[in-house]
């Protein structure tokens, strides 16, 4: 009996996977529709080989579209997680399941987190149904948000157990969270590396202990890449990374690479922003609690801003100018933003569109914030033409809601990643399913 | 039937909400003051029971009406166009737009706005882990021994933490300060009213009872087995709680062995104080609320049968993240359960932790509460509030906003045991409010002002309202604020 009941599941599955494949086009018709740099009151939508084939107010649906009535509802672009954990971490206190960090002697920059992503991870359809559809996965390191923080359920665990070897917590890559055997957009997108108190930490102890050691490493790095040759014959000095870090950190060098640099202080930021000048590095910050203090040297850097807006308590001597206030003022400044979800955007990356509301219940204009978790993560991380917002020629990323999806009480009712519809499953409402229903046998026998 | 009065006596309203297992032990029985406290206690320890106490008196208020609002009580009702009149700190009546108002107080327009009673933190470590968390004020945790029942929270608690006031501008008048959960007995929680002070007692909540934390699972088994020490396994756990239990047995007959020789007219010697024991022995004499924190249903279980074999009552499970699993147990046995609606899967025991954990347990009929556990969480219940309601929509459940928000109010009041003073907008309770710039269950909604005890504690609108810890004074980004 179960048996026959799983095969009729997986039956209908595939019927319904069949379908969409069949189906290439998509029109989604009779919705408020967010384009990431704007709105439409009515409008349809017409996706077509995976790709936003149209979108406006007049767009007519194509003869043989599969048509998805919003019914008035909102139909938005995918949300980016960004400074996220997904799909490299299953169960946050279990080490086993993380693949975000790592603690060789030999090895800081040249750390590629994308051999590690999981494709099945249990948290993916839990954040999609959060409307995420695609992350920036980033390593951790002493001063990441990823991990659950809380003292209390970490009683005994240590200092998150995180052992960073270097000044360098290693690469970013970009993912979708498509279902399938593959969620890999882009490896090595940027290199991540913790300032402030952190990096401090890192490097000795001492802020002035890091900056020069950065700049040292920097000088090693061009030393390194214009002497291939005699470092292979053994010809050149020592140098204090390995190789593969050497060598990963030849584009940061060269600004080809983004530098994603947590630091939070006003002081801090004003100082990485000098050292982004004067090496001629293409940086991010991230955290930038005390980043409206320096808003319009931000701004005027071009350096864009990762932040959760929901920071307001100097939880550290570093962030005690943190308000809810930091993303409208760097926004009304002209700094780029892109808005992250809470506890390092895993299991909580959902919450990515209710911190996007609190940023404009704190003054940030609401297509900002739409604008700060879609296009703009997109733009930072020079993704832009692959994905990012409801505009033609890019993935279809498309979830359509049942209101305003900044609002907790909105739900998604249909999710396209790539232009493929994607179930609207988790592990969690599984467990809800069983747990919603009496029966004679014990819950096990239920689904 | 425009005037809906809520007119229910201060006696009363210890029964409602799903205040529906009253009798000795409940929470009901044991909020309602001294006078019962001091019945229950060991009397050899009567006098003893409250050495640090309470100097809380309200900030000074003016006697008031919010009109114009739509009002959601707490206690299940919804008025739209409401009229909240309160008169010396205390509600003094609920209704619609034509309930009397007294004349000469003042008039609050509240048109197109929200009215909620205060809410209320069931689970919070402000003041124990306070900001900023360095080492010298990281104190929540006694990790020292499994049985800490001695230790008491409220000699934790720093008032300077600026995490009290972050909350208060998100509508917390009240929160539970616990101990942390490293340890099986981890000591006594307090309750505050949120409220600016220089000591923890001019914020100590008068003639709430006390709680004793407790908590079951993989954080006692790793703290203590990561040091080679027991308990170092669930059952390890189980051992140690029946031990301490045992312990707890013996002290408090040797107390009424004690009482009754004094009654007898002979000049016993007093057995000696032991504090960790007398904490235990104030559970078993119903006068502590047991916070037992539990994430998954089978331990939760193994606890409920604990606690019979010792004959104690177990008020609330905090974090609970499997209550969904055995929602109608809770409900027959009148557990509160409180807990997220979003935090899951950071460890094993909450790896089944549900949004719909919330709704599953209201639909069950059970005590349901949304606790923080967090000092930024705390800033924002409403909205915890508003994703678990969310989640239980799509599930088809029909909850309403006004029963979702009982969730961090009465509810919450309830599992702390001060439903009978605070928690709703009925008449004779503490006039303890929150006006929301739009509905609570909204992302953009803002508690524009918020009063405790009738008494305007803080105003979106006027900086003289916006208290500063001491700790905030002088800090680099307060020219911004």
């Amino acid at each position: 009996m179960r048996t026959l009941k799983t095969l009729a599941v997986a039956a209908a599955a595939l019927a319904l996977s069949t379908t969409a494949t069949l189906a290439q086009t998509v029109a989604i018709t009779n919705g408020r529709i967010l384009t990431g740099s704007g709105e439409i009151a009515r409008g349809t939508v017409v996706i077509r080989d995976g790709r936003i084939a149209s979108v406006g107010a007049g767009v007519a649906v194509p003869a043989g579209a599969e048509v998805i009535d919003a019914q008035g509802g909102v139909v938005a672009p995918g949300f980016v997680a960004v400074d996220s954990g997904l799909g490299g971490i299953e169960v946050s206190a279990l080490s086993d399941t993380n693949d975000l960090r790592q603690a060789s002697n030999s090895l800081s920059a040249a750390f590629d987190l994308s051999w590690g992503l999981d494709p099945d991870s249990f948290t993916l359809p839990v954040a999609r149904l959060g409307g995420i559809t695609r992350a920036i996965v980033v390593p951790q390191h002493p001063g990441s948000s990823g991990g659950h923080a809380h003292e209390e359920d970490t009683a005994g665990v240590g200092e998150g157990g995180l052992h960073s070897p270097g000044l360098f917590a290693g690469q970013a890559a970009a993912i979708h969270l498509a279902e399938g055997t593959d969620i890999l957009v882009q490896p090595r997108i940027a290199m991540v590396a913790p300032f402030g108190d952190a990096g401090a930490g890192v490097a000795g102890g001492a802020r002035g202990a890091e900056f020069t050691l950065f700049r040292e490493i920097l000088r090693e790095v061009r030393l390194y890449a214009a002497n291939r040759a005699a470092y292979d014959r053994g010809a050149l000095r020592d140098l204090m990374l390995s190789r593969a870090d050497l060598e990963a950190l030849i584009p940061v060098a060269q600004g080809r690479m983004p530098l994603i640099i947590s630091v939070h202080r006003a002081s801090d930021i004003r100082n990485v922003l000098r050292l982004a000048r004067e090496e001629n590095l293409d940086i991010i910050l991230d955290g930038a609690e005390e980043g409206w203090r320096v808003a319009d040297e931000i701004a005027a850097a071009g350096v864009p801003v990762l932040l959760n807006p929901l920071s307001n308590l100097p939880q550290s001597f570093e962030v005690r100018g943190a308000t809810m206030e930091n993303a409208a003022r760097l926004h009304a400044a002209g700094v780029v933003i892109a808005i992250k979800g809470n506890e390092g955007s895993v299991h909580r990356a959902r919450e990515t569109r209710y911190n996007a509301g609190n940023a404009v219940a704190h003054g940030l204009p609401y297509e900002a914030a739409i604008a700060a978790i879609t296009v703009n993560p997109a733009r930072i991380f020079g993704l832009d033409d692959r994905f990012g917002g409801i505009r033609s020629g890019v993935a279809a990323d498309v979830v359509v809601w049942t209101g305003d999806p900044l609002e907790p009480l909105s739900q998604p009712t249909a999710i396209f990643i790539n232009g493929q519809r994607q179930s609207l499953q988790s592990r969690a409402l599984e467990l809800r399913d069983r747990y919603q229903v009496r029966s004679a046998m014990p819950p096990a026998y239920r689904n | 039937m425009r005037s809906l009065m809520i007119a229910a006596s201060a006696a009363m309203l210890a029964l409602t909400g799903c205040a529906t297992t009253g009798g000795p032990g409940s929470p009901g029985a044991t909020a309602s003051g001294s006078s019962s406290e001091g019945a229950a206690l060991l009397p050899g320890l009567r006098g003893l029971s409250d050495p640090y106490p309470s100097t809380y008196r309200p900030l000074p208020a003016e006697d008031l009406a919010i009109v114009g609002a739509t009002v959601m009580t707490g206690a299940g009702q919804r008025i739209e166009n409401g009229v909240v009149v309160v008169v010396g700190g205390r509600i003094a009546a609920v209704g619609g737009a034509d309930t009397p108002i007294p004349t000469g107080i003042r008039r609050i327009d509240a048109a197109g706005r929200f009215v909620t009673p205060g809410i209320i933190d069931a689970h919070s470590h402000l003041g124990v882990y306070p900001s900023p968390s360095v080492q010298a004020t990281s104190d929540g945790n006694e990790a020292t021994n499994p049985n800490t029942g001695q230790v008491w929270s409220e000699h934790s608690v720093w008032p300077q933490d600026p995490g009290f006031n972050r909350a208060r501008e998100g509508g917390v008048t009240t929160l539970q300060i616990l101990p942390g959960s490293a340890n099986l007995f981890g000591g006594r929680s307090v309750t505050l009213r949120n409220v600016p002070s220089v000591s923890m007692q001019g914020m100590k909540f008068p003639e709430a009872p006390y709680g004793l934390k407790m908590a079951c699972g993989e954080n006692p088994s790793r703290v203590y087995g990561g040091r080679n020490q027991s308990p170092a396994t669930g059952m390890g756990n189980m051992a140690g709680f029946r031990a301490g239990w045992i312990e707890a047995q013996n002290y408090r007959r040797r107390w009424d062995e004690y009482n009754r020789a004094v009654e007898a007219g002979e000049d016993p010697d007093p057995p000696t104080r032991d504090l960790r024991l007398e904490t235990l022995a104030g559970v078993l004499s119903g006068d502590i609320l047991v916070q037992n924190h539990c994430y998954r249903a089978d331990e939760m279980m193994l606890m409920i049968d604990l606690a019979r074999e010792f004959g104690y009552r177990i008020t609330t499970f905090h974090h609970a993240s499997e209550s969904y699993k055995i929602a109608d147990v809770l409900a027959a046995e009148g557990i509160c359960s409180a807990t997220w609606a979003g935090w899951w899967g950071f460890k094993m025991e909450a790896l089944d932790g549900i949004e719909e954990n919330a709704a599953l347990l209201e639909a069950a009929g059970a005590c349901t509460v949304i606790h923080s556990d967090d000092d930024t969480l705390t800033q924002r219940l409403n909205q915890e509030a508003a994703a678990a309601l969310s989640a239980g929509r799509r599930a088809g459940l029909n909850i309403s906003e006004e029963d979702a928000l009982s969730w961090i109010t009465l509810n919450a009041a309830r599992s702390i045991g001060v439903e009978g003073q605070t928690g709703s907008l009925e008449v004779g309770k503490r006039a303890d409010v929150v006006i929301w710039s739009a509905n609570p269950f909204s992302i953009y909604a803002r508690a524009d002002q918020v009063f405790i005890d009738g008494a305007r504690v803080h105003d979106r609108f006027d900086p003289a309202y916006q208290p500063r810890s001491d700790f905030e004074l002088g800090q680099p980004g307060q020219e911004g604020r």
